[in-house]
């Protein structure tokens, strides 16, 4: 084989996947503004209440899509942190008097405290074992809610939790500028899963997603890194319930039963998995939905919720934002139907090996994908 | 056995010792007693289901041995994880090609040259971090060939360059051994002989397992030939007197590739 000696590598050009090119950063700075422009203009086109509600949910998707997009991990317990977050950050806002924004992270902090020894025994396994496992701890938690009643009000729920902000009455009373003062908290942890996945972290995580055996060839702890995206994640998932907890100004069993684990993951694999945006746009049509439907005084919500998901499942496999993404990718020409087409296939590989035959690709784990 | 001048031949950089798997009262790996020297190439053959995967696993940590040790430059690594074992130098590459589809050549190199530093659990840093093992990694590239395939997704590659990318990997490690799992498994010939060719370069002044079914590769590589036959050591020595080893031909009659 003739030793190549370029070492410089061709910077720019179609090859150059890894240095975004500046019409791509200027595509990223449009959508992020899009992106803003939504979430500030909500309140004005749903009830505020509502629109907080979307929010959360979509931090909780993003949070869940963390794990089960960027680390293959379906947890089926993410209830137990953002209820436990719910349940701490109202349990502070009512008996401590903190400005809510404390209340809120402080109920974080506390979910990732819970997720390190959930975590801990749940990240040794992996598929519908993992799945399992983080249900059985969140059917745990949902138990220890239920008993300890004297803290969390057990059926009767944790009311009247306050919105303390700095004496500030329009935020502490009208949930439209409640929703300005609560939102940063959403954006900074939407922020902090962008940052996650777009990390060495995060590319060791997709790496443990799509082969962990090979990660671990390579000299990296999976496990460990397992368990600090699910302690992370968690924590995003706690800032969520916190929101929501002060939101509605009572927490109850719902934040830790198993149907809140379900309808987060149902969010995400609707929105589309491996996305990040995809879970926000899961939880706004979800929340959407439901409150047209409950106060069009329908009651079967789960038929329908039940049927988008089916349909979305077996039509949309990527979800909503990802099929249309791909499909503004397909129009702009860069990605015909399966495979973008590759001019250098087996012309251009001078120095290389070419196949004859390329028998192994089932190669990737049994995570979703 | 081919003489390493330079090399002391009793440096054993490998050494198994009553190594054993058993699967549910299947014995994959019998009490295999191995020794592989510093700057050899020691090659792994037998029929299918003679235990080379199992022992590959086994000497990587992928799975733990029923009975037995390993020592890895005369230390005792039976039972370690694969993650520690790869820190210890020795680095595997897998039969089936295991690479990352979204990822570039350059990006897996970065990958591989960051798992030592700790890098990977910097979730509060921006992945462009990781170029700055991009110097080492094109070096390594290009020793394998793909430097001018760097930045392209490892998805569009053809065959033959996945695997050249794995070789890359494996020396990524800085290992003190490479273990190879059927280096040309699945391969046409012509890129066989490319193969052959880019391991003998770089095993050059590096220490060497492999495992392959092509004789034609292990004749042209190996310093030191081990068949095993279900499990068990059948015979040890160089190709050509292993080649010509009544109880090998024996074992491979009427497999068409001897």
């Amino acid at each position: 084989m003739s030793a190549t000696s370029r070492i410089a590598p061709p910077r720019g050009g179609l090859d150059a996947f890894p240095a975004p090119s500046r019409a791509t950063t200027i595509r990223r700075i449009v959508w992020l503004a899009i992106a803003l422009v939504a979430v500030l203009a909500l309140p004005w086109f749903v009830y505020p209440p509502v629109a907080m509600d979307i929010a959360a949910w979509a931090l909780f998707a993003m949070s869940v899509d963390l794990l089960l997009g960027y680390g293959g991990l379906l947890s089926f317990g993410h209830a137990a942190f953002w209820g436990s977050s719910a349940y701490f950050t109202g349990w502070i806002a009512s008996h401590l008097g903190l400005p809510f924004p404390l209340a809120i992270l402080l109920g974080a902090v506390a979910a990732m405290v819970l997720a390190v020894p959930i975590g801990l025994l749940s990240v040794r396994r992996s598929g519908i074992y993992f799945a399992m496992v983080t249900l059985a701890f969140a059917q745990m938690i949902y138990f220890v809610a239920n008993q300890a009643s004297v803290v969390t009000g057990g059926e009767n729920g944790l009311q009247g939790v306050p919105k303390t902000f700095f004496g500030i009455e329009a935020i502490e009373t009208e949930s439209f500028y409640f929703y300005y003062a609560a939102i940063p908290i959403i954006i900074f942890g939407a922020f902090a899963c962008w940052r996650i996945v777009h990390s060495p972290f995060g590319r060791v995580l997709s790496g443990i997603r799509d082969n962990p055996a090979r990660v671990r060839a390579l000299g990296y702890d999976v496990e460990r890194y397992k368990l600090i995206a699910f302690v992370l994640s968690a924590g995003i998932a706690g800032l969520a319930g916190g929101v929501f907890a002060i939101s509605h100004g009572f927490v109850s069993l719902q934040e830790v039963d198993w149907t809140t684990s379900g309808k987060v993951v149902l969010m995400t694999v609707l929105g589309g998995m491996g996305t990040l945006w995809g879970g926000a746009i899961g939880a706004a049509i979800i929340v959407l939905l439901e409150d047209y439907l409950s106060s069009a005084g329908f009651d079967g919500i789960g038929i329908i919720t039940g049927a988008i998901f089916i349909v979305c499942v077996l039509l949309f496999r990527k979800g909503v934002w990802g099929t249309v993404a791909g499909l503004v990718e397909r129009i702009r020409g860069r990605l015909p139907a399966r495979r973008r087409p590759d001019p250098d296939d087996g012309i251009d590989a001078p120095d290389s090996v070419t196949a004859t035959d390329t028998p192994h690709d089932e190669s990737q784990s049994e995570a979703p994908r | 056995m081919s003489a390493q001048p330079a090399v002391d031949a009793t440096d054993v950089v490998l050494r198994t010792h009553g190594l054993t798997k058993v699967f549910r009262g299947f014995t994959a790996v019998d009490a295999v007693d191995l020794e592989v020297r510093r700057g050899t190439v020691h090659a792994l053959v037998g029929p299918n289901g003679a235990g080379k995967t199992t022992l590959f696993n086994l000497l990587s940590g992928f799975l733990k041995p029923t009975s037995g040790t390993i020592e890895h430059e005369g230390r005792d690594i039976t039972g370690r994880q694969p993650e520690e074992i790869a820190h210890l130098g020795i680095a595997r590459s897998f039969q089936i090609t295991s690479l990352f589809d979204k990822l570039t050549a350059r990006q897996h190199l970065e990958l591989a040259l960051g798992s030592p530093t700790g890098i990977g659990y910097r979730f509060w840093r921006s992945e462009k971090r990781l170029a700055r093992f991009e110097g080492r990694a094109m070096e390594l590239l290009d020793e394998v060939g793909m430097a001018d395939q760097a930045n392209r997704e490892v998805g569009h590659f053809a065959y033959g360059q996945k695997r050249a990318v794995e070789l890359a990997l494996a020396l990524a490690l800085d290992p003190s051994l490479m273990l190879l799992d059927e280096p040309t498994a699945g391969m046409g010939v012509e890129d066989v002989d490319r193969t052959i060719a880019l391991i003998a370069r770089i095993a050059r002044g590096r220490t060497v397992v492999f495992v392959d079914h092509n004789m034609h590769v292990v004749g042209s590589l190996a310093d030191r030939v081990t068949v095993l036959q279900q499990g068990a050591v059948l015979v040890e020595g160089s190709y050509d007197e292993v080649r010509t080893d009544p109880k090998v031909i024996t074992a491979y009659l009427g497999q068409s590739h001897v």
